[in-house]
């Protein structure tokens, strides 16, 4: 037996103010986007299960932060991401992305508006560069006479995720108010000597919220956090299970359903496209694509039988006589709530129907698989 | 800290081999097991297939990653434990029990000898 998870490059990974707690929780750490991350601290599937059935603590200061403040900060912002802030109050959030010119997504993030013209965009790890010297170029380019101030004060926050259904109970005991959060919504919290941000979101498909706090603060949050969920069945969780359970979701991950190559449209994003709008970077594309439809989409689909899970780069085949081969595996695993393969992929938009019969080519021999609907995964009420 | 028997030899690629006259019965270490954790799925090598010492004989899959399993000796899979098609996880409650893999008749006994010992295994280990 050769394990493919292999001893990288230690000493040139960033770390998280929480990398000496996730080494006394016992977590296995591997490198993710540039970061030290724990993948998991004990079983993927324990902690998935932990997610779905009480709670489970993520850490994600891996993640980036940028403020936009000014009278334009709105405008700017409007232009350069597909989804529409004017859709916002104070203290809500929208899932939106940053694309390129002829579409192609740049990043797939969260903006918050904090205050009247004071914004929070959430961005990916592996992103943070690329994004905001994509968002000075423009500002600094197109858009110079616009009144705002921008900062990426990514390395000065760290940022951890409560998710699961015991999350709001558990966060409570903390912060009385995080329960009355809605959806969407971002507050700002004293926690002792700072303020932190605790919005109701999530990557995981169950309820739960994220907590931005300045650095100093984050083994303290974390372990505050942790003794309050400790009678309620909170257990730390990894990337791993952070994985699988945004895969059952149906959810996105940058680098896999999403890069330059793919378009918001394609991806089934068109619900975080505000196309109404007068302009934003890569609207000609993504108008063009909702009209016209696209030659390929992405699915979400499930093994039928018994086969070994499905992975990233397995091909698509066609479920019948001449079994051509219509697409790739994007994202792939075996899903710990259901027990069996799952995965999301890119197929030719024929096929894309939930309910059609597909096939996975894993190692030169094809298996059934079909196409269903996202979430993948859904709790019985 | 993992389990290593001192009754039974293991490859350097983390299989062990436990000897029953001219056959062998062979299985995944505890450090795999444990390294690996959540096995979701395990392929392996057809009754009946002569292997040679080192081949590729089989596939073990847990939730995150896919990783080969090797013959550690020559000979002819004999019979394979049916039930890790059903019980993958059986490998990582009991991996020198009913988690075991395949069984070979073995025809280089020195290839036995070749492998390694408890000790030099438990010195792999904790490097």
């Amino acid at each position: 037996m050769r394990t493919i998870l292999t001893a990288m490059e230690q000493s040139a990974l960033k770390k998280t103010p929480l990398y000496d707690t996730h080494l006394a929780l016992g977590g296995r750490m591997v490198e993710f986007g540039g970061w030290d991350m724990p993948v998991l601290y004990n079983s993927i599937v324990k902690e998935h299960q932990s997610v779905r059935n009480t709670a489970g603590l993520f850490d994600i200061s891996h993640m980036g932060e940028f403020l936009f403040e000014g009278p334009n900060a709105k405008k700017f912002l409007n232009l350069i991401l597909t989804n529409d802030l004017s859709r916002l109050e104070p203290g809500q959030g929208q899932y939106t992305l940053l694309c390129q010119d002829n579409g192609g997504v740049i990043d797939d993030l969260y903006a918050y508006r904090l205050g009247e013209d004071r914004y929070l965009l959430i961005v990916n790890a592996s992103r943070i560069e690329v994004d905001w010297m994509w968002i000075r170029s423009q500002r600094n380019s197109n858009y110079k006479s616009l009144q705002l101030e921008m900062n990426d004060i990514s390395t000065n926050y760290a940022a951890m995720a409560l998710q699961g259904p015991s999350s709001a109970k558990i966060l409570s005991k903390l912060f009385p108010q995080a329960a009355t959060l809605q959806k969407n919504n971002i507050s700002e919290i004293k926690f002792k000597d700072e303020s932190i941000w605790v919005s109701r979101t999530g990557y995981t498909g169950e309820d739960g919220f994220e907590l931005i706090t300045p650095n100093i603060q984050a083994v303290e949050l974390w372990g505050e956090i942790f003794e309050a969920g400790k009678s309620l069945g909170l257990a730390p969780a990894g990337l791993g299970a952070r994985d699988t359970l945004r895969t059952e979701a149906g959810f996105s991950l940058y680098g896999h359903e999403l890069n330059s190559e793919t378009t918001p449209i394609e991806a089934g994003l068109g619900w975080a496209v505000a196309d109404y709008k007068i302009n934003f970077i890569g609207k000609d594309t993504c108008i063009t694509q909702k009209q016209d439809g696209t030659s390929r989409k992405c699915i979400g689909f499930k093994m039928i039988g018994k086969s070994a899970p499905p992975r990233e780069n397995y091909s698509i085949f066609e479920s019948c006589e001449d079994m051509r081969e219509i697409g790739q595996v994007t994202s792939g695993t075996q899903s710990p709530s259901l027990g069996y393969g799952i995965g999301l992929g890119y197929i030719e938009s024929p096929y894309a129907k939930p309910g059609t019969s597909i096939e996975i080519e894993i190692r030169n021999n094809r298996f059934p698989a079909e196409v269903v609907k996202r979430p993948i995964f859904r709790k019985p009420d | 800290m993992s389990d290593i028997p001192t009754d039974l030899k293991y490859a350097s690629s983390h299989e062990w081999v436990r000897v029953e006259g001219d056959t062998a019965v062979i299985g995944i270490s505890d450090h795999a097991q444990q390294e690996l954790t959540d096995l979701a799925f395990i392929e392996l090598p057809e009754v009946g297939l002569d292997l040679t010492a080192g081949d590729s004989c089989g596939v073990i899959e847990s939730v995150k990653t896919a990783s080969e399993i090797y013959a550690p000796i020559s000979g002819e899979v004999i019979e394979i434990n049916d039930a890790l098609q059903t019980e993958p996880g059986l490998a990582n409650e009991d991996p020198y029990g009913e988690g075991w893999f395949y069984k070979i008749r073995f025809n280089i006994p020195g290839e036995i000898e070749d492998l390694l010992s408890p000790e030099d295994y438990t010195e792999q280990v904790n490097i």
